[in-house]
């Protein structure tokens, strides 16, 4: 596709992710056993509730485009991560995505702690799509980046806890994916790694894979991202240039 | 931002989360192959007898069994070579204990994946039953030794009849973990429920007893819906393959035998489909239901 300096030219940027009218909403259920379900009708008590985690949420990610998700604790920032990985199912609204999804979602959830972070690796790696020939062919990238090669033949339950986030994170930043969906990166490991992290997450933007990030760190995304969608109370409040975001956020 | 342009080009998107079930499960083998590795390296982890531990326990079993029964009933007399009559029933019925019981279970065992990741969730109640299968092996091995050391010469269509029976309780065992597993997700009793359909499952085939004993008792009508039972068309087949070679025939097997054994085929296949296909309407909550 030629690139024109017009921007109302007919030509439209390759889309990535579509999210429509996304709603999403949480039964709660007040009652636990059939007893109290009993007890709560005879009393004409409500037996459950129900919670909007998300409502009427539209927007369109570009393919190559990195967009921070912006919001307070419960705000349906990470229902909307997982219904784009497909964790969740949306009730109403649907959402397309084109390409392979993967999520630096709390890194580590497939390791098992009997086996070797070599045996961890490859587990972990096919849990998150890939075919046995790419994990070959990443292996070493993966344990170099992890920097716990002495320790690869170790079970994982002896590794420390920084140890075990390294690898966790070097498995998932290394599945071949067109789109990265970053949850809360900045927990992982001490600094300097934490610098490795954010660089290999730039490179991997740099070389055209689309971002949808979410992060407390309100200045790092800001940085990483070029736009932020704000979202409160599961309503899309803002959507637009990251720091205009965030400013928008703090001022709320 | 938030006007809609034109009807983009679709063309190459999908809806994440939406899979195509067991198919799902057959493309992205090798994660099932590993899933299943690591089940079987895991689960005598830190013992010392380690996988010695899937040979003690059926044998003892046995040994339970075959005092009880063999000796104190004294089913030692009336049915001959016994111990392997009681042996090769009792594989068929630990294979699928173990596979429904592990399957129904392995939704709610692996919840932190499934909350965490998208992955055909199938694979999880499918690993289950491979892992029993598995399992199933070095017991059919020891079977075969005693029978052979006890004078066994089956022929082509018996060892046939066996594959076919093991291939009953795979796909049953299969379907019935997707259907009690999804339903285990929202509810709990299911796995307590499973427990119970186990335990009236060893006892409601010829596992333990002849079937002339039954046929003494039940009506006809009553004695085709036994034999219509999967498990029971499975331990009969079995039966048929490495019990009955061994003797001089002075017992017969039902008659039949192919017939019950076809049709526990497609009670088992329909019930894999009615359970991927329950599964696959209770999988939209999975993740927030565990």
């Amino acid at each position: 596709m030629p690139k024109t300096s017009n921007a109302q030219t007919e030509a439209q940027p390759r889309l990535a992710i579509i999210a429509s009218d996304l709603s999403k909403t949480f039964l709660l259920r007040h009652t636990h056993s059939l007893k109290e379900s009993v007890i709560a009708a005879i009393r004409r008590k409500p037996i459950s509730s129900s919670f909007n985690a998300l409502d009427d949420v539209s927007f369109r990610i570009n393919t190559g485009e990195s967009v921070a998700l912006l919001g307070f604790n419960g705000s349906g920032k990470s229902t909307l991560l997982k219904l784009i990985s497909g964790v969740l199912r949306p009730d109403r609204g649907e959402v397309l995505t084109r390409g392979r999804v993967a999520g630096l979602i709390e890194v580590g959830a497939g390791f098992h702690p009997d086996l070797s972070g070599r045996e961890n690796i490859y587990l972990n790696a096919a849990i998150l799509g890939m075919s046995q020939k790419e994990i070959d062919a990443r292996f070493d990238d993966i344990v170099e980046f992890s920097e716990i090669a002495k320790f690869i033949d170790t079970e994982v339950k002896h590794y420390s806890s920084g140890m075990f986030l390294r690898l966790a994170f070097s498995v998932a930043i290394h599945t071949e994916v067109d789109i990265l969906l970053v949850d809360e990166i900045l927990s992982v490991g001490d600094e300097p790694f934490q610098r490795k992290c954010l660089a290999k997450i730039r490179q991997l933007h740099a070389e055209g894979r689309t971002l949808v990030v979410v992060s407390h760190d309100l200045g790092m995304v800001a940085d990483l991202c070029e736009r932020g969608i704000l979202i409160d109370k599961g309503r899309v409040v803002f959507d637009g240039e990251s720091h205009e975001a965030v400013a928008r956020m703090r001022a709320q | 931002m938030t006007q809609i342009a034109p009807v983009p080009d679709l063309d190459g998107f999908v809806r994440p989360g939406q899979g195509a079930g067991l198919i799902d499960v057959f493309r992205r083998r090798y994660l099932l192959s590993l899933l299943v590795r690591k089940e079987v390296q895991v689960r005598y982890r830190g013992s010392v007898l380690g996988w010695m531990w899937s040979y003690v326990k059926p044998i003892t079993q046995f040994l339970v069994f075959f005092v009880a029964l063999g000796v104190f009933l004294q089913l030692n007399g009336s049915i001959p070579n016994y111990p392997v009559y009681l042996f090769s029933g009792l594989v068929v019925i630990n294979l699928f204990s173990e596979a429904f019981s592990n399957g129904t279970k392995s939704l709610v065992d692996n919840a932190p994946l499934i909350k965490k990741i998208y992955l055909p969730r199938e694979l999880f109640p499918v690993s289950s039953t491979l892992v029993a299968f598995i399992n199933f092996l070095p017991q059919a091995l020891v079977l075969a030794v005693v029978c052979v050391l006890t004078g066994w010469h089956p022929n082509l269509v018996q060892v046939l009849g066996i594959l076919l029976g093991v291939l009953i309780i795979v796909l049953l065992a299969m379907g019935l973990s997707l259907f009690f597993g999804s339903i285990n997700v929202s509810f709990r009793d299911a796995q307590n429920f499973v427990e119970l359909i186990l335990l009236v499952a060893t006892w409601a085939s010829p596992v333990l007893y002849q079937w002339t004993m039954v046929e003494k008792i039940l009506p006809d009508w009553l004695m085709v819906i036994y034999q219509l039972n999967p498990v029971t068309a499975a331990v009969e087949l079995l039966h048929a393959g490495f019990w009955y070679p061994t003797t001089e025939g002075q017992i017969p097997m039902p008659t039949g035998l192919w017939f019950y054994g076809l049709c526990a085929l497609v009670t088992a296949s329909v019930l894999l489909v009615v359970g991927q296909l329950v599964f696959r309407r209770l999988e939209r909550r999975f993740a927030q239901d565990l």
